[in-house]
């Protein structure tokens, strides 16, 4: 049989109302636990995981499926409302969202994300019912240097896009970069700048710094405002997307959605790798520049379509291969295997009929999503008309309930507000923040995979650029960080010869 | 009446505890990994079998499980709800990290499972057999690339213990730590790697679609319906058993050690344990109280000894 009679066959049996009821649960409580700071969708697969224990295989494992699919389309609500991301995969869209959220355009943000999701999911999920045997052979080619190779593209493109200055931008990552080396190196066993502290060794949480530095100082520099701003955001304009918001959000939606399904289907790619290289294309391929970091909406529509697709993909190495490459992947393994399903090369062969039922629920849950998603919005966005200091109390009390809940230990709480107060420093003085978090979930991303691939090559450098990938991958990254030099100098080139044929 | 009522109440909700326990199972390692695998499937025998009402599994990955020990024996000392799974590789990691943090410091309660190391190369590799591989490592052993799990861990030493076998200094080998089998297997299918070492388990599934190639298993004996030699029959004196087991907080009562001891006691006579270690392929070598301490103990020593000889501990 062919995978389209296949995938007819696995929505005919997906229409079972018990099957759909599991799914409608599953992005319920993902959206639910997406909106949630601290509580991801791995953590509550885990939790649920012995309780569906029990239950019919399929259902539990459609309902694991719904709360990943749910979890990535409720993380951009809390980005874009209150700028306070909850994972790591929605940080870029809280830059520009927000921003949009501020100008009373928080509606069309969460509608463009919300349908971005839907269309990346819809043909994510596709391209995985369709191509998951390919898109897996190509992506296990890939080895330490081509990462290596793709991390450099990813730094290159994120400290040049985000921010106003190169440099400043630059000095963001590399904080980031710094606080990367923190804990226990993966390849060594070496404990690297942990002062003997033990909560130290595991590294710092990404989640504590992006809260810390998104929101709590974000709350720290409006109470430190002089004359305290208006009462209250104003929503303008209607709360649907306009024309204009169409046609500049469907582009950023199908390249994030390519952008998305390839990285996260790699197995060390990831969601959060995948929307900030989509957030990088829509800033270099706007047509609006002067828009970037003021409330662009490709910016919010790429990153949100490139996460969906993202998560769609790393269901490609999880099914196939039985290689979980995100937290909630390797989890929903465990869930296969308590049902005692092996996922791997046989599985779409053995289980056919599970398999071809998951991947058609998806479609279902991504359309249940998106429904119970929009009429949402009108409800989300009256949030925003709480007076200011409830808003920021409240947000304050989030982000610290939401780090101590996943990590409940005082260093954890005395990091977070340092590093909040770090976080309105760094707005004081101008300097973008999404780069340090970037450099945090990069950076040790980068060195490992550097260190693997000098060690597979015994120390010969030119291995990196030795295969056809990461040649090109390094090529590009090259000409993204000297072109803009080079047109800076020629620009400044201008300007003196115009101050010297000038006597004025 | 009611104060009654209520009182007795809050004494049987306090007297819970005493005959059924909840608890946390902390795997120091990624989800997906042995580790991990063992707390969960404790988790579903421990509920299903009633001996434990909740259990909850937590992982903290990291460095051969030494973050997670770390981590554990700071925050639940006294605590008789919380669990750590731990086994072979945690004893070469915390000798090659130097780790602060050692089994001394927690309290062991049983060994429960042991499985054997299984050596594998790419299906496209055009290496045969164990000798092919050998004689590449004698050439030049900078060359074979070993992908596996942590350094200091059962995989390392036993390509250390290989090397050292075929005559090859051991401290030249080439080895590629990853976090997780499931992060080298990625390589080993990549063809990325010369080789790879990790749990017969772990590469069942993909030996058995034909993707790798199973050279040799480290058991002492053939394994039942595995076709492969062991590495002592290809000619190189190597027996390897990877162990897991159970260890409770630092602080407890005899009583609490008494309780958890039971527990596990009828985890592993129960008849859902035994189902699951089948399906999973696992050996069951459970072992405990002052047996498994003296075991414990004895097994530490010859780790150190062996890290020592292979370079892997200075």
């Amino acid at each position: 049989m062919d995978s389209f009679s296949l995938l007819m066959q696995g929505l005919a049996s997906a229409m079972d109302p018990m099957i759909l009821l599991y799914a409608l649960i599953g992005v319920t409580l993902g959206t639910a636990v997406g909106v949630l700071p601290g509580i991801g969708p791995a953590l509550t697969v885990a939790l649920l995981l012995p309780v569906t224990y029990g239950l019919d295989p399929a259902g539990s494992l459609i309902m694991f499926a719904g709360i990943y699919y749910g979890g990535m389309y409720g993380g951009s609500t809390t980005s874009i409302l209150l700028n306070t991301p909850g994972e790591s995969a929605s940080i870029v869209t809280a830059i520009e969202g927000n921003r949009m959220a501020r100008q009373g355009r928080g509606g069309p943000a969460l509608a463009t994300a919300a349908i971005g999701s839907f269309v990346a999911g819809l043909i994510a999920t596709l391209m995985l019912a369709f191509l998951a045997p390919q898109v897996v052979k190509l992506a296990l080619t890939l080895g330490p240097r081509e990462y290596f190779a793709l991390m450099v593209l990813a730094f290159v493109t994120v400290s040049a896009t985000f921010g106003d200055s190169a440099l400043r931008g630059l000095t963001s990552l590399f904080i980031g970069l710094a606080l990367a080396c923190v804990g226990i190196d993966g390849l060594t066993g070496a404990a690297r700048l942990t002062y003997g502290v033990p909560q130290l060794m595991d590294g710092i949480e990404t989640t504590t710094l992006a809260v810390a530095l998104f929101a709590i100082g974000e709350a720290l520099a409006v109470a430190a405002m002089l004359t305290p701003p208006d009462g209250m955001h104003k929503v303008t304009g209607s709360v649907s997307m306009t024309r204009t918001d169409w046609r500049r959000s469907w582009k950023a939606w199908l390249r994030g959605t390519f952008i998305g399904f390839p990285i996260g289907s790699m197995p060390a790619g990831g969601a959060d790798v995948a929307s900030f290289l989509s957030y990088a294309a829509e800033r270099k391929l706007t047509r609006h520049p002067e828009e970037f970091g003021k409330g662009a909406i490709e910016g919010v529509a790429g990153p949100e379509a490139a996460n969906n697709a993202a998560a769609a993909g790393t269901l490609v190495p999880l099914l196939t291969l039985g290689l979980p490459t995100t937290a909630t992947a390797a989890i929903m393994l465990a869930g296969f295997q308590q049902f005692g399903l092996q996922p791997g090369p046989l599985l779409f062969v053995m289980n056919a009929e599970l398999v071809w039922t998951l991947i058609a629920s998806l479609l279902i849950a991504n359309l249940m999503l998106v429904v119970l998603n929009l009429p949402l919005i009108g409800l989300w966005i009256k949030l925003l008309s709480i007076p200011r200091p409830w808003l920021y109390g409240g947000i304050l009390l989030f982000a610290t309930l939401g780090t101590i809940g996943v990590n409940p230990s005082p260093v954890e709480l005395g990091m977070l507000i340092l590093f909040g107060m770090m976080g309105y420093g760094m707005r004081l003085y101008g300097y973008p923040i999404a780069p340090v978090v970037v450099g945090l979930i990069l950076g040790p991303m980068a060195e490992q995979q550097l260190r693997r691939a000098l060690s597979i090559a015994q120390g010969d450098w030119t291995t990196l650029v030795s295969t056809p990938v990461s040649a090109t991958l390094l090529t590009i990254s090259a000409v993204f960080l000297i072109v803009p030099m080079l047109m800076r100098l020629r620009g400044r080139g201008k300007v003196l010869s115009q101050v010297a044929g000038d006597p004025d | 009446m009611k104060h009654a009522i209520l009182g007795v109440a809050f004494a049987a909700a306090l007297a819970v505890p005493a005959f059924a326990q909840d608890y946390t199972i902390m795997a120091p390692a990624n989800p997906g990994g042995g580790w991990d695998g063992t707390a969960r499937a404790m988790q579903e025998v421990l509920q299903a079998e009633g001996i434990a009402p909740s259990v909850e599994v937590v992982n903290v990955p990291g460095a051969g499980g030494t973050v997670g020990l770390a981590q554990f024996v700071a925050d639940s000392a006294g605590d008789p709800t919380r669990l750590i799974v731990g086994g072979y590789v945690m004893v070469g990691a915390i000798l090659t990290n130097a780790s602060p943090v050692t089994l001394k410091d927690v309290t062991p309660i049983a060994r429960l499972t042991g499985d054997t190391q299984a050596i594998v190369v790419p299906a496209a590799s055009d290496i045969q057999t164990l000798a092919d591989l050998v004689e590449k490592l004698k050439a030049d052993p900078g060359a074979v690339s070993w992908a596996g799990g942590s350094a200091g861990g059962t995989d390392h030493i036993t390509v250390g213990l290989l090397a050292k076998a075929a005559g090859v200094d051991p401290t030249k080998i080439n080895y590629i730590a990853f976090s997780g089998g499931g992060e080298a297997m990625a390589a080993i299918l990549g063809n990325q790697v010369t080789a790879g070492v990790s749990s017969v388990g772990e590469f069942a599934e993909q030996v058995k679609a034909g993707t790798m190639r199973l050279l040799a298993v480290s058991s002492a004996e053939r394994l039942p319906g595995i076709d492969a030699p062991t590495i002592k029959e290809a000619g190189y004196d190597v027996v390897l058993e990877n162990w897991r087991m159970v260890a409770a907080a630092p602080g407890l009562t005899p009583e609490q050690v008494a309780k958890i001891s039971a527990d596990m006691e009828k985890l592993n006579s129960s008849a859902g344990w035994t189902k699951l270690l089948a399906e999973r392929g696992w050996t069951n070598t459970y072992l405990a109280g002052d047996a498994f301490a003296a075991q414990l103990d004895a097994d530490i020593a010859a780790t150190e000894t062996v890290l020592r000889a292979i370079g892997l501990v200075k």
